[in-house]
């Protein structure tokens, strides 16, 4: 089912661990759907110079996490927000295609501790980073995953990602 | 090292006896059932013979009262759109509980957009349907109950005995999808009282493709295959003669062994789960302490999810199963977790471990040793951990 890649970085995760004194801190994701991503880094001179991960979720999400700190760690800020989902994806070979939203998930949180470590460089008040649990229709009347962009199905009782109640938010 | 399988529930293995009968099955090269020359009456015996023994296995008044089919799916499927079609004029109001099946579940939302109503009632945390629930939602429209027997996901058993009291008053029809349990533990449709059962071969170590619906004397649901007159008009479609012939195999082994298989597996069940209670932290044994399937065994293991646990086992060639959302590909968690209160959380760290006649207690033993190194692993990186031990 997974790459290569996909079961190295599975198997033998890189910078796992929590910070306790990050610059920034991105956290996104949902047990709800099955996955919770936190990513922490250390900036030195605009430049990631430590970043480490904590994730909750399947084997595709911890291959992502465990790349994405690998692609970070020793970039620049303005480098580092060029990585996207589809670069992390692509560095390990490819995801099933149900497994999409594992690497949305990674991308979004790196980018946010970004968002973070500005902020706070800024002097902005910290608010807690969260992803936006709104739950929107983007493509006609059927109801598609905001993250991967997969029918949820006719019977779908909840959003996978924000776990609102459907019914309730139409 | 070969792999243990912990997920008999997905795939049984064929037994050695039943491999052989459909070698020779497929060597053989049998006629049409349906045929009235002598190769279509030798395929007619055989097909007989598989009859008998999957009709004595759930103790049938009769063998004609076996309908064979491709799989517990088209069972359930048979049973209650075929009785749903078969009552219409009684009636299109329908009794479930939340913890079925798909097959049952997308049944009867198929049922729904044909104006059927649907009633489902919950079960307690145990996952256990209350017969007072149903006798409440039985009204005048009612046609049908389907309830299960064996839940597939966390193994507790249905009072199916005392719901068949209930129906058998209201003068409902009651179906029971008992795929999980038939040849796992001793199941008898005239003890139970039921209308329908719906089985499964590979459930019992016979191939899968094969299924088998009990349908009492009297009860008549639409048929679902139009066609031919095969299986006494109920199910068109020649038969799949080397399937069934190794169903019946499988049938007869398992009557033979229906004490000692569901003893030997409820002591494996009580190694596991006192074996999983010693060596892992904040678990949830899910299901019904008593009243639960002899080789199923449901476990939360809280702050990971089921998939990545999966994976950490099966590269230590251990096969088990999860009701996590990632691993499904139906992106949310289990309906039956939920409906017994499970946190989301939870569910998603959910593994179903099932096992069978062929299984070791040195295969638990070997399992228990794995799955502790791979909940560790798998904590040391989860979030959700960190924060619950940081308090």
């Amino acid at each position: 089912m997974y790459s290569e890649v996909v079961m190295d970085h599975f198997k033998n995760p890189r910078n796992v661990g929590e910070m306790k004194d990050a610059d920034g801190i991105g956290e996104v994701g949902n047990p709800v759907c099955g996955d919770m991503m936190n990513i922490y880094i250390k900036v030195k001179n605009d430049r990631i110079e430590d970043i480490k991960f904590l994730t909750f979720g399947c084997g595709a999400a911890i291959a992502v996490s465990s790349m994405l700190t690998e692609m970070a760690k020793g970039k620049t800020i303005e480098d580092a927000r060029k990585i996207t989902n589809k670069s992390v994806a692509e560095a390990l070979e490819g995801l099933p295609k149900n497994k999409l939203h594992c690497s949305n998930l990674g991308a979004d949180a790196l980018q946010l501790a970004i968002k973070d470590y500005e902020d706070k460089k800024a002097g902005k008040v910290k608010t807690p980073p969260k992803v936006e649990d709104k739950h929107e229709h983007t493509k006609g009347d059927t109801c598609r995953c905001p993250y991967c962009d997969t029918d949820l199905g006719e019977a779908m009782e909840f959003c996978s990602n924000c776990g609102k109640e459907i019914n309730s938010s139409h | 090292m070969n792999t243990i399988n912990l997920d008999y529930i997905s795939a049984n293995p064929l037994l050695p006896e039943v491999q052989d009968a459909m070698i020779e099955a497929i060597k053989k090269n049998h006629g049409n059932p349906s045929s009235p020359h002598q190769l279509g009456e030798q395929a007619t015996e055989v097909l007989d013979q598989a009859r008998v023994k999957v009709a004595r296995l759930i103790n049938c008044a009769s063998p004609q009262e076996v309908v064979f089919t491709s799989s517990g799916t088209e069972s359930i499927n048979h049973a209650i759109k075929g009785i749903a079609l078969a009552k219409a004029g009684k009636g299109k109001h329908i009794i479930t509980s939340n913890i079925e099946h798909n097959a049952v579940l997308k049944s009867l939302r198929r049922l729904m957009k044909m104006d059927y109503r649907v009633t489902s009632v919950s079960v307690n945390e145990y996952g256990l349907v209350n017969p007072d629930d149903i006798a409440k939602a039985v009204t005048d429209e009612t046609i049908l109950v389907t309830i299960m027997h064996g839940n597939n996901e966390i193994g507790t058993i249905q009072p199916i005995k005392e719901i068949a009291r209930i129906t058998r008053e209201k003068g409902i029809l009651f179906h029971s999808d008992a795929v999980a349990s038939v040849g796992v533990m001793p199941v008898d449709v005239q003890d139970l009282g039921v209308d329908l059962l719906s089985l499964s071969s590979n459930q019992f170590n016979g191939p899968s493709g094969v299924g088998g619906l009990y349908i009492r004397r009297g009860v008549s649901p639409l048929p679902l295959i139009d066609g031919g007159a095969q299986e006494d008009g109920r199910r068109a479609g020649t038969e799949n003669l080397i399937g069934i012939i190794g169903m019946g195999v499988a049938a007869d082994i398992a009557f033979r062994e229906r004490e000692s298989r569901s003893e030997h597996a409820r002591k494996l069940k009580e190694r596991l789960i006192r074996g999983l209670k010693e060596s892992i932290e904040d678990i949830i044994i899910n299901g019904h302490p008593e009243f639960s399937l002899p080789n199923l065994v449901s476990v939360s293991i809280r702050y990971i999810e089921g998939e990545s646990i999966v994976l950490m086992l099966d590269e230590k060639k251990i096969a088990v199963s999860t009701r996590s959302a990632c691993a499904s590909g139906a992106l949310r968690a289990s309906h039956v977790l939920l409906s017994i209160g499970r946190e989301y959380a939870d569910a998603q760290g959910t593994l179903v471990i099932s096992f069978g006649r062929d299984t070791k207690e040195s295969d638990i033993d070997r399992f228990l040793e794995v799955l502790k190194e791979a909940v560790e692993f798998l904590r040391n990186m989860s979030p959700l951990y960190k924060k619950a031990k940081a308090g």
